[in-house]
């Protein structure tokens, strides 16, 4: 075979291609080298050589819902052990599935409630949410009376010396667990669903923090930690469920859920919005029994639920009672 | 003429059983309590005629009376009642009646022979416990609600064992709008998040 210039088929100079460089020194191609720096830039995304085991662990972690039970056993045990070393104390992560029988709704009387704020710090204590950045998911907006429940006239940041002041009426808003919920339908790796008994949840080890679930939402029930979670050890509830209160990581969303860790018992506790609300505006309990406080409020008063005109079946119920 | 005689007779022993009878059913709702300081308690008309309903009862805590100040007995067993309608001026002038004031005084609700007692509009004795029968007389819509567990404040177990309040938990009966609050502190504006 003779060396010489490659001739195309006019006659043109052709680039020197791989068989003619075959007598010359090594000469990376363009392929080549992208191959290259993606290997090496994946081989460094993956976690070191002399990583703890636990890390590998978390890395190769399934979908919650892919997981079987000798699986999350390990899973729970590892993040106990691990929030346990975190926060200094004996951490449960729960993992209790859905009651049968049971769907949970909510009510909330809006002719009670006087803005007081006090679900919301509630919550926060409840549920483990960051406090330094600050995230809250219960969002109470203070609205006009004359105007009603006009979203664009409410104001959240209301502070006066006392509440309820002249003219106003309150809304608290938090997710509203619906049953046809936009932000299931966005999530790309299905890292958030609607479970049985009605609670949409998260696998904060699933979720890759690409916050469509925020922008399908039109309650902004969801938060996205923009940071590691600011949660003093002291303050650390310990009794957590995996798909709820348990201590998220940096770069994941997270929402109500109907405080999971404390209803799905039998007997199960109410949630810690109801608990604390000093009016009693706020009630809680299972759609299908006939008996159960949110029955009684949607057979005999006035409920609305929040842009109904969205087809989001929200399981939130608004109603006045007097 | 003998046997008219038997007759009489056999009438008056019937009446006297019957007065005995009658005697005795009056005598029935004895109290416990020793009323002889305020001589013998009369009987309260609906205590019989309405006997306490096998109703359901309902968990609720003791009521909040100010430290101290129960059993209401232990001041007024030397007192006489006196059931002249008339604004206190020796004791009880913390207590503004806000509640109706005008048409109703204190022994509307509180008993005026039992003092450890309230009673009903019928007349029947109920004890500070129940004190919700009392508030729903006239407030039966809430009454109705709070039965229910819409009206007021549940806590305990969604599926289980719930504490209910008494309506006076959270209003004060003799001035029971409920007052405001201080908010507790705004969320942060994302602005100043850092």
């Amino acid at each position: 075979m003779t060396r010489g210039k490659a001739v195309g088929p006019y006659g043109e100079e052709r680039m020197p291609n791989d068989r003619d460089r075959d007598g010359h020194a090594f000469r990376m191609s363009r392929r080549k080298m992208l191959k290259g720096v993606a290997a090496v830039l994946g081989a460094m995304a993956l976690p070191a050589k002399d990583a703890p085991a636990s890390v590998w662990e978390t890395f190769f972690q399934k979908n919650f819902r892919e997981m079987s039970p000798e699986e999350l056993k390990a899973v729970v045990a590892r993040l106990e052990k691990e929030y346990g070393a975190k926060y200094g104390k004996q951490v449960r992560v729960g993992v209790n599935p859905p009651l049968e029988g049971v769907r949970f709704a909510y009510g909330l009387d809006l002719s009670r409630c006087i803005g007081c704020r006090r679900c919301v710090y509630a919550c926060v204590g409840e549920n483990n949410q960051s406090r330094n950045p600050q995230i809250q998911w219960i969002r109470v907006l203070q609205l006009n009376k004359e105007r009603g429940v006009d979203l664009e006239d409410a104001e959240p940041y209301y502070n006066p010396a006392r509440v309820p002041e002249p003219g106003h009426f309150y809304m608290p808003v938090q997710c509203q667990q619906c049953e046809n919920p936009p932000c299931v339908k966005v999530c790309p790796v299905q890292a958030t669903w609607k479970e049985r008994d009605g609670i949409t949840v998260v696998d904060y080890n699933w979720c890759i923090g690409c916050r469509y679930c925020m922008a399908a939402c039109p309650y902004g029930a969801r938060h996205f930690n923009w940071k590691k979670p600011g949660l003093p050890p002291a303050e650390m509830n310990p009794e957590t469920h995996y798909l709820g209160n348990r201590p998220r990581p940096v770069g994941v969303v997270e929402k109500c859920t109907f405080c999971i860790q404390r209803v799905r018992n039998t007997p199960g506790r109410y949630t810690a919005c109801v608990e604390i609300c000093p009016v009693g505006a706020r009630k809680f309990g299972n759609l299908l029994d006939p008996d159960s406080e949110i029955r009684y409020i949607i057979e005999n008063k006035r409920v609305f639920i929040l842009k109904e005109d969205l087809n989001t079946r929200p399981r939130f119920f608004y109603f006045y009672a007097t | 003429m003998q046997r008219e005689r038997l007759r009489y007779l056999r009438l008056a022993a019937a009446v006297i059983a019957c007065l005995a009878a009658g005697a005795a059913w009056a005598q029935a709702p004895a109290r416990t309590k020793d009323q002889s300081a305020v001589g013998a308690l009369p009987p309260a008309r609906g205590d019989k005629l309405f006997p306490e309903p096998a109703a359901r009862q309902y968990p609720v805590p003791s009521p909040p009376f100010t430290p101290g100040i129960f059993p209401c007995s232990e001041c007024h067993k030397g007192m006489k009642p006196n059931t002249k309608r008339r604004v206190l001026t020796e004791e009880h002038t913390n207590i503004v009646l806000n509640h109706a004031q005008g048409e109703r005084w204190c022994l509307d609700c509180h008993d005026t022979y039992d003092r450890d007692r309230l009673h009903l509009v019928n007349g029947q004795r109920i004890r500070f416990e129940e004190s919700y029968r009392l508030c729903g007389q006239c407030h039966g819509d809430k009454y109705r609600d709070w039965k229910v567990g819409v009206h007021g404040k549940r806590t305990g177990m969604w599926n289980g064992e719930k504490q209910y309040l008494l309506c006076v938990n959270c209003h004060n009966p003799h001035d029971p709008r409920f007052k405001p609050l201080k908010p507790m502190p705004p969320p942060v504006r994302p602005g100043d998040i850092r």
